[in-house]
């Protein structure tokens, strides 16, 4: 088996959707041990999320929970029982990363807040995944994933860039957002975890969706405090020459910021007489008549599919991009080569197909070693094999709702 | 001052725009001595004059945006159009753990600073190179920014009205990949410290996005479909919608359970619509979400987002204000929270940033500086770090070399 590069990393995790477990995820696939808690009934809220394999709900069988938990260990515990907490605190002895997404005052009532938990492992980082983060006056408020991406303010000022006849706060796709805050907080505990080489010493890590997500858009929104209104929101911007246009079979996105990439394209269009007007010399004058030249950059597009428009684009360095649906992903000559889609197999789901990573390592490379856990799946060789419980007690804490 | 995560790592940045330079910040953040090699003639993008850069651009030295994703970095001039330049590059990277860099690829190897070349003075070294597409593949050499990235990746198929078009997202894409960049760097930094190897990594930006739509891509592997745009609306949950309020503001609000609409209906002091029948259970909100949120519009219209949000909230439903830019600093909890600071840059004076997004308990990640005036730090890293004595370093200068 090829080396990995977390080989030696316990993570526990205790968290549900997609925020936290994608944080584990990432972990995972490149080697840690993540121990997935799941709740006795039902488990984790993603396994009654869409998609399902053939539209048909069962548990075992949602490709989000299915994406989201490759390469992780699955057992059932309850920690609002006695014996669930005595079991967690048993499994965080052994544990080098915690990562949790309960509501803040959750953990410390049932006794498993960092400061509870140092005492029985002073070397644990522990990483607590909220909508608000730990203090301050919205802590406690209840957000879901539409919630946490409008409280940051990203929906706000995209809708800077819509037309006007949709100009409203927008959403980005599915689950964007828990994404974002997922791999915001690997990237911290990455850190604490590479610090405590040389301390020694855990801590406790307060990610706060919001943040997390405010800081993606940190050139706007440091526009909006300091000047008070951001560069999309400006005339010049909104007017910009390129953006999203349409074309035969779709849309595609140009950039074009630099002279040499209006060059490139004006070369794709087949150097028209219009383009040679002393009006359009630099980015700055092509700007105040932006929108008599999109006029003629859409003109020439529909006659061409978005794919041969990226293509004969890029062929002369000019920066245009299809805009793709998952089909056209699929099958994407260069995601091919890069072997970006990978099929895994799953004893419920059978092989599917799913994005691998977006990074080659080029000695400890993204492997799939498991699909998701069944619900439940490795109870007995955690409890019985490393917990030294028999088998008759893990079937009287099954009856007794523990795990 | 206690030990940052990331002290004692060195990074030589050959980064620029915006996906290379924002990764390499948050590891300086987090305590890395970040060294940024640019030059007079060719500097980072975001220092120089666009219309992103707005109308009151004052030189390389005077970008704002710049200044928001290089904080707490160094900056060195090297032409590396010069061999002499580029050997002195070689030695910033024989003292350095990581190099990270974005330019199209095949150009640091043109350069004499691809992986094999840089191994030989630095044999652990740790190189990340990002890039559009990715290193390999037959498309390798096509070039992108955020909007494209977006396009390609799929986010941008999937944002946005059902009845409007696609929506590219703005510069979060580039950040998103920088953040995907940090995260792989520190991976393997802590894979060198337990086995002493260093390694190459390439990373796709389109890939770093691919990977966030999951769940869409997984509906087409397993079912065929070809998902598409849902604005602020979910699959299961209603309402689900962001709703307007007074003073042209609008709030989010989601709704997953029969109990947490029983508490919104009786926030709303039980209006007669909200017993019709149309709506006595989740499915049925589902189904009739279009005249379920023209009911609740019609409600919000009459307060402010605020007082919607404090309302609902104490009734434990989800309801947050779409945030803008500029609300966001005078938010009282992000303000207790210090989610922006306050930079004092030699140039432009006082700046509010947008903070680091994390709290860790025992090693603060921070702000330590505003971003490095070009060539700042010559004297700091040719003079004391690589102990070159004055008169070289001024007759470097003088040739141009040191530029």
């Amino acid at each position: 088996m090829t080396e990995t590069a977390l080989a030696k990393v316990k993570v526990l995790e205790y968290a549900q959707f997609v925020a936290g477990p994608y944080c584990t995820k990432l972990l995972a696939d490149m080697g840690a041990e993540v121990i997935k808690i799941e709740p006795p009934n039902g488990g984790d809220q993603a396994r009654r999320r869409e998609p399902f394999l053939k539209d048909a709900p069962h548990p075992e069988r949602s490709g989000l929970f299915f994406y989201l938990n490759t390469n992780k260990l699955g057992i059932t515990l309850n920690p609002n029982t006695s014996t669930g907490r005595g079991i967690f605190k048993e499994l965080v002895k052994e544990t080098d990363v915690l990562v949790e997404d309960n509501p803040p005052q959750a953990m410390a009532e049932l006794g498993l807040d960092y400061e509870s938990l140092k005492d029985i492992n002073p070397r644990l980082i522990m990483t607590s995944i909220t909508p608000f983060g730990q203090t301050g006056p919205y802590r406690d408020y209840k957000a879901y994933h539409l919630n946490t991406y409008h409280g940051s303010g990203l929906a706000k000022i995209l809708s800077d860039i819509l037309p006007d006849e949709v100009k409203q706060p927008l959403k980005a796709a599915g689950y964007l957002g828990d994404y974002d805050s997922g791999l915001s907080a690997a990237v911290a505990l990455m850190g604490a975890l590479y610090g405590r080489l040389f301390t020694g010493m855990g801590q406790h890590i307060d990610i706060s969706k919001q943040e997390s997500l405010i800081t993606l858009e940190r050139v706007e929104i440091g526009m909006y405090g300091n000047e008070g209104f951001s560069m999309m929101s400006t005339v010049a911007m909104q007017n910009m020459l390129g953006g999203l246009r349409h074309c035969k079979d779709g849309h595609v996105m140009l950039v074009i910021p630099m002279e040499h990439q209006w060059q490139a394209l004006v070369e794709l269009m087949g150097n028209p007489d219009w383009a040679q007007d002393e009006r359009y010399k630099d980015e700055f004058s092509r700007a105040q008549h932006a929108e008599v030249l999109n006029n003629y950059i859409t003109e020439w597009m529909s006659n061409y599919t978005k794919d041969e428009i990226f293509h004969r684009a890029q062929a002369l360095s000019c920066p245009i991009g299809a805009v793709y649906t998952a089909e056209d992903l699929l099958a994407s000559e260069q995601l091919k080569a890069r072997e970006f889609f990978v099929e895994v197999e799953h004893p419920e789901m059978g092989k599917v197909k799913c994005p691998a990573a977006p990074y080659r390592f080029s000695k400890t490379p993204w492997r799939v070693a498991r699909p998701a856990p069944l619900l439940g799946e490795h109870n007995e060789d955690i409890y019985c094999k490393r917990l030294g419980f028999s088998k008759e007690e893990l079937v009287r804490m099954r009856g007794a709702g523990i795990i | 001052m206690t030990r940052r995560p990331l002290e004692g790592v060195r990074i030589a940045d050959f980064t620029w725009a915006w996906a290379g330079p924002y990764g390499t910040m948050l590891l300086a953040f987090m305590g890395a001595e970040v060294i940024k090699i640019e030059s007079t003639k060719r500097p980072d993008h975001s220092r120089m004059r666009s219309l992103a850069a707005g109308p009151t651009f004052g030189g390389p030295d005077h970008a704002p945006i710049f200044n928001d994703l290089n904080l707490s970095k160094m900056s060195i001039t090297l032409d590396l159009s010069q061999p002499k330049a580029v050997e002195l590059a070689k030695k910033v990277v024989s003292i350095s753990d990581v190099v990270a860099e974005n330019f199209r690829p095949g150009v640091m190897d043109k350069l004499g600073l691809g992986y094999e070349a840089l191994k030989e003075v630095k044999p652990d070294v740790i190189m990340l190179s990002s890039s559009a597409v990715g290193g390999t593949g037959p498309q390798r050499h096509y070039v992108g920014y955020a909007p494209t990235f977006a396009a390609l990746g799929g986010m941008a198929h999937l944002t946005g009205f059902p009845d409007g078009p696609p929506v590219p997202l703005m510069g979060s894409s580039d950040l998103r990949s920088a953040t995907t960049s940090a995260f792989a760097i520190l991976v393997a930094l802590y894979h060198r410290a337990q086995t002493g190897e260093g390694q190459h990594i390439d990373l796709s930006s389109t890939e770093t996005i691919a990977v966030l739509v999951g769940d869409a891509i997984l509906d087409y592997t397993m079912n065929n479909r070809v998902s598409s745009r849902k604005g602020n609306r979910d699959e299961i949950m209603a309402p689900h919608n962001c709703y307007p309020c007074q003073g042209n503001n609008w709030v989010s609000i989601a709704i997953a359970t029969d109990e947490e609409w029983e508490s919104f209906c009786d926030a709303l002091g039980n209006p007669p619509w909200t017993k019709d029948e149309r709506f006595t259970d989740a499915f049925r909100r589902w189904q009739n979400q279009e005249e379920l949120d023209k009911l609740i519009g019609e409600w919000t219209i009459n307060y402010t987002h605020r007082e919607v949000m404090e309302r609902l909230q104490k009734a434990g439903v989800a309801a947050i204000p779409s945030f803008g830019g500029a609300e966001l600093f005078s938010d009282p909890h992000l303000n207790e929270r210090g989610f922006a600071t306050e930079v004092s840059h030699p140039v432009i004076g006082k700046r509010k940033v947008v903070n680091v997004p994390w709290r860790f308990s025992a090693t603060p990640a921070q702000v330590t500086s505003y971003a490095p005036l070009l060539g700042e730090h010559n004297e700091y890293v040719f003079g004391e770090l690589l102990g070159m004595p004055q008169e070289e370093i001024q007759r470097l200068v003088a040739e141009g070399i040191i530029n």
